[in-house]
């Protein structure tokens, strides 16, 4: 847990990773007290059409949107959508990315080279066409363009794992742990993984930010969750017919998608320098 | 008298190339690293491999212990042929056969913890319980003279010679038969390399380690080690007892090594020194004799035909002309 | 005899995360012309510090030099500009050959091109700059021509075969040690009057260590230049050396001539030294203790805790230069009397 602690504390040090954490902090917030944090909670569900495209005021912070919600109780309620849908695919790109990285990386040969082929196929085309394409295959849905997601993120973590682990097998620990009889299970998951634990971290921060803006187009293209589902992505599509009257229906969404990829973004640039270099120093030995 | 005991450690003409490929992958030759060597290490010996870079025997070192597959020959470990096993039958000799790394602190994880890293060994290996491995490791502990503390500590908490102990110690936890050690002083200063050499005797008379030191420091190697063999572009020149090859060497690269160490008082050695150019590259051996670029007794015999290692006053030469 | 460089009193100071490291401490050191003085220690001793601190090349934003001059041929180095520097004494009067002779050159160029680049600024027939060095200075074609004979003559000196060719080559095509005999070369080329070798056989095999260790005495007493060279390897010294300089946690323990320093050692810390290297008897002794850290450095004389002759007087007070026979000076408050081997 120190050890934790200790990267907080040298991330805080870093302005922009500091605001990219500060971001993502609230867009946490957000999605867990959305319930107590929302003016209309129920606006989710249910339509005003009397109070369709208010501008932003007293009662409605954020403004209405054309079904007289409130834009700024669906933007909280959409960012449990944007966290779900980051989370899950990015988890399941991991699961999926690490174990094919580290079994290339381990192997030297045929199998590891067709691996690493295949994701470099995947990585060739464009993750948001890709995604496109599986998600408009099997239609519009929330578990369908997390599937669409990490089938179109997986590649970026073998990638990594495969290089790290490739670099790390010339390590003197890993030569002399094989050569004390480790098997290559134990070498790979409990040698190799927790020493290249740190660029897989930084990745996943990437990844996340990455991941949020193709669903945010994905929605936007009418291939994510069906309404009235209060996905960001959707809410731009949805106010485009009323711009530039209506600016505030745009804005939100967008200004929150914009808010949640940069922090991710930074978060991810920050935890780059503080992870590596630094763990790697060792305090003792004398200058 | 009894018969002497028989090897622990026996080589016959083993060999290891590396292919050379060119820019597109092709093969187009073959680094000869080590090139037939034989040689033979009896219980309780301390045998010196002296060379210098590109002579192979740190390639010698890595391929006895399995890093490097032999491309000929037959390495009998204990009676036992090793060269050749699959996998994971030679895992299981790694525990009566190890390897210290020039910089054995390098050896360590820098993500575990010094108490999971020296248990890790007797994981592997044996099935004892969590407390007899706790005991196990307490007592390398002290027979390395570290204290019990520095268990909870990562190995970056420690100094350089703690490093180096605790990598040592990992690998006396398996209580190994023999230990090959591969230029365990390079670089240190003087005085760090004594503590360290005295180290090695008190463990190897702890443990009844049998050693083969491997370095290219020959007042070390004297110091240290009853028995020496020199090697030259992947092949052994001279081998035999320490004090005789020292005292007498016969083949002419033995002559000019030792002629060239530097020596503490008396008259500076050189100022007579007379080998001249540079090794050969080992892509590109010599025909015959691969020393007869350099040596002064060269003669036309030596480009046609190898010279065997054969037994000369008490030890072996590989020379036409000793 | 008239001294080449005095360094006398250098206070040099690091900067380093748990505050200054005290990493030289009034260093004293004398070079007399001609001389070749070994100066050896372990790692961490500064040695490669007071080289670099004599040549101006300590790094800037961490070390800081606190008192104390460096005269060279009476002029202190100290208080000269950068210019002043750059123009007549660095890689002019004082050259340097560093360690690793394989990253010594820079692997774009041929071997030619870099030290003809040398001879165009540093050559001894180069006339005094009115303008300050440019990327655009003249060569003029006499000069260069002559530069050349004296390139291809010294490269003869140094054993390259081929000298004309090999300055064709680019540097990876050479081993280490002819890298190193390259290094030699360009640093006699400017006929300085001092060359700064920093354990430049370090990185060698030991045949090859024995050509360059011969081949660099013969060239510089040929030419009469003084060498300062540093070493953490007892033997060389010995063997390239005429007098040497022993260090320890940036003091300087004791001077001699090799014989007397390794014959008669009379400063615990280098009978100690000398007892650790491996003897033919297979005895090793080592120094119990450990090298202290450069930030809390122990008062007095930095050897005390780990000498068997510490006295209060040695905890509180570095002891002054003592000379004990000719030459043969020595920090310590009880100089052991007795030669080498006899006790420790």
């Amino acid at each position: 847990m120190t050890a934790a602690w200790f990267v907080v504390a040298r991330l805080a040090r870093d302005r922009s990773a500091l605001i990219g954490l500060v971001l993502i902090a609230l867009l946490v917030l957000a999605a867990l007290l959305a319930p107590l944090l929302s003016t209309h909670p129920d606006d989710v569900f249910e339509l005003h059409p009397s109070e369709r495209l208010r501008a932003p005021s007293g009662t409605h912070w954020l403004g209405t949107d054309r079904m007289g919600a409130d834009v700024y109780s669906r933007l909280l309620f959409g960012a449990r959508i944007t966290i779900l849908i980051g989370l899950i695919a990015v988890g399941a790109s991991l699961a999926i990315g690490v174990p094919i990285g580290l079994v290339a990386g381990y192997h030297h040969g045929w199998a590891s080279d067709l691996l690493m082929r295949v994701s470099d196929i995947f990585l060739a085309v464009p993750q948001v066409v890709l995604a496109i394409a599986i998600a408009q295959t099997l239609g519009p849905s929330l578990p369908n363009v997390i599937l669409a997601l990490s089938v179109t993120y997986w590649p970026w973590f073998a990638r990594v794992v495969y290089a790290e682990t490739r670099a790390l097998q010339k390590e003197a620990f890993v030569e002399s742990t094989a050569a004390l009889g480790a098997s290559p299970w134990r070498l790979t998951v409990l040698h190799v993984l927790p020493n290249i634990a740190s660029p897989i971290i930084v990745r996943a921060s990437i990844g996340m930010g990455f991941t949020i803006l193709t669903a945010a187009a994905l929605g936007f293209l009418g291939l994510g969750p069906p309404p009235p589902t209060p996905e960001w992505g959707r809410t731009i599509a949805e106010s485009r017919e009323f711009l530039p009257d209506a600016w505030w229906y745009a804005a939100a969404p967008g200004l929150a998608i914009f808010l949640t990829v940069m922090g991710f973004n930074l978060l991810g640039d920050g935890l780059r320098d503080v992870l590596d270099p630094r763990l790697r120093r060792s305090p003792s030995r004398d200058g | 008298m009894s018969a002497p005991a028989p090897p622990l450690l026996e080589l016959v003409d083993l060999a290891r190339h590396f292919p050379v490929r060119s820019a597109f992958g092709r093969r187009v030759g073959w680094l000869r690293a080590v090139d037939g060597v034989s040689l033979e290490v009896r219980p309780g010996e301390t045998l010196g491999l002296v060379g210098e870079s590109g002579c192979g025997k740190s390639t010698l070192g890595k391929t006895v212990m399995g890093i490097y597959t032999p491309t000929a020959g037959e390495i009998r470990f204990g009676g036992r042929e090793i060269g050749r096993l699959p996998r994971r039958a030679r895992r299981s000799v790694a525990k009566d056969l190890q390897y210290v790394y020039q910089d054995p602190g390098a050896s360590l994880d820098p993500r575990w913890k010094i108490r999971p890293l020296l248990h890790e060994p007797l994981r592997i290996h044996t099935t004892l319980t969590r407390t007899e491995r706790d005991r196990e490791v307490g007592a390398i502990l002290a027979a390395v003279g570290l204290p019990d503390a520095h268990l909870d500590l990562y190995p970056h908490e420690l100094s350089g010679g703690q490093q180096r102990r605790v990598g040592l110690a990992r690998i006396l936890t398996l209580r190994p038969r023999l230990v090959i050690l591969d230029e365990p002083t390079s670089g240190l200063d003087v005085s760090v390399q004594a503590s360290v050499l005295k180290l090695f005797r008190s463990l190897q008379e702890t443990f009844a380690l049998t050693y083969v030191f491997i370095s290219h420091d020959l007042s070390v190697v004297r110091a240290m080690c009853a028995s020496i063999a020199v090697m030259y572009l992947g092949k052994i020149v001279e081998r035999g007892p320490t004090i005789r090859v020292f005292e007498a060497p016969r083949h002419p690269y033995t002559q000019s090594l030792l002629a060239a160490v530097p020596r503490i008082g008396g008259r500076r050695v050189t100022a007579d020194f007379a080998l001249e150019g540079e090794p050969p590259n080992p892509r590109d051996i010599p025909s015959g004799c691969r020393f007869r670029t350099r040596c002064p007794l060269a003669q036309a015999r030596c480009a046609a035909e190898e010279p065997p290692l054969r037994p000369l006053d008490g030890r072996a030469v590989a020379c036409h002309f000793a | 005899m008239a001294e080449l460089l005095a360094v006398r009193g250098l206070r040099v100071d690091f900067a380093t995360d748990r505050g200054p490291a005290q990493v030289l401490d009034r260093i004293n050191l004398d070079i007399a012309a001609g001389e070749v003085v070994g100066l050896v220690g372990e790692s961490g001793c500064g040695k490669t510090t007071l080289a670099r601190a004599i040549l101006g090349i300590l790094p800037e934003g961490s070390a800081r030099i606190r008192e104390g001059e460096v005269r060279f041929r009476g002029t202190d180095l100290l208080t000269q500009g950068p210019a002043a520097m750059n123009e007549h004494v660095r890689g002019r009067a004082i050259t340097f050959i560093p360690q690793d002779p394989f990253t010594s050159f820079s692997p774009l160029f041929p071997v030619g091109t870099q030290i003809m680049d040398l001879m165009k600024w540093k050559s001894p027939r180069a006339r005094e700059q009115a303008r300050p060095a440019s990327l655009f200075g003249r060569y003029p074609r006499a000069r260069q021509r002559a530069d050349r004979e004296a390139v291809l003559e010294t490269l003869r000196a140094v054993q390259i075969p081929e000298p004309a060719r090999a300055l064709r080559r680019l540097p990876h095509e050479f081993s280490g040690g002819q890298r190193q005999r390259l290094m030699i070369a360009m640093a006699l080329l400017p006929q300085p009057d001092l060359i700064i070798a920093d354990e430049p056989t370090t990185a060698l095999d030991v045949t090859i260590q024995a050509q360059i260790l011969r081949l660099l005495r013969a060239l510089v007493k040929e030419r009469g230049v003084s060498v300062l060279f540093t070493t953490h390897d007892l033997g060389t010294a010995h063997e390239l050396c005429d007098r040497v300089v022993v260090m320890y946690a940036g003091q300087e323990m004791e001077a001699a001539p090799t014989d007397a320093f390794f014959g008669r050692p009379a400063h615990p810390y280098t009978r100690s030294l000398l007892a650790s290297v491996p003897g033919p008897d297979g005895e090793i002794r080592d120094i119990p203790g450990e090298v202290p850290s450069l930030v809390t450095p122990p008062p007095g004389c930095r050897f005390h805790p780990r000498c068997d002759h510490a006295t209060a007087e040695c905890r509180v007070e570095r002891p002054q230069p003592r000379a004990l026979a000719d030459g043969h000076g020595v920090r310590c408050h009880h100089p052991v009397d007795a030669p080498a081997g006899a006790g420790a």
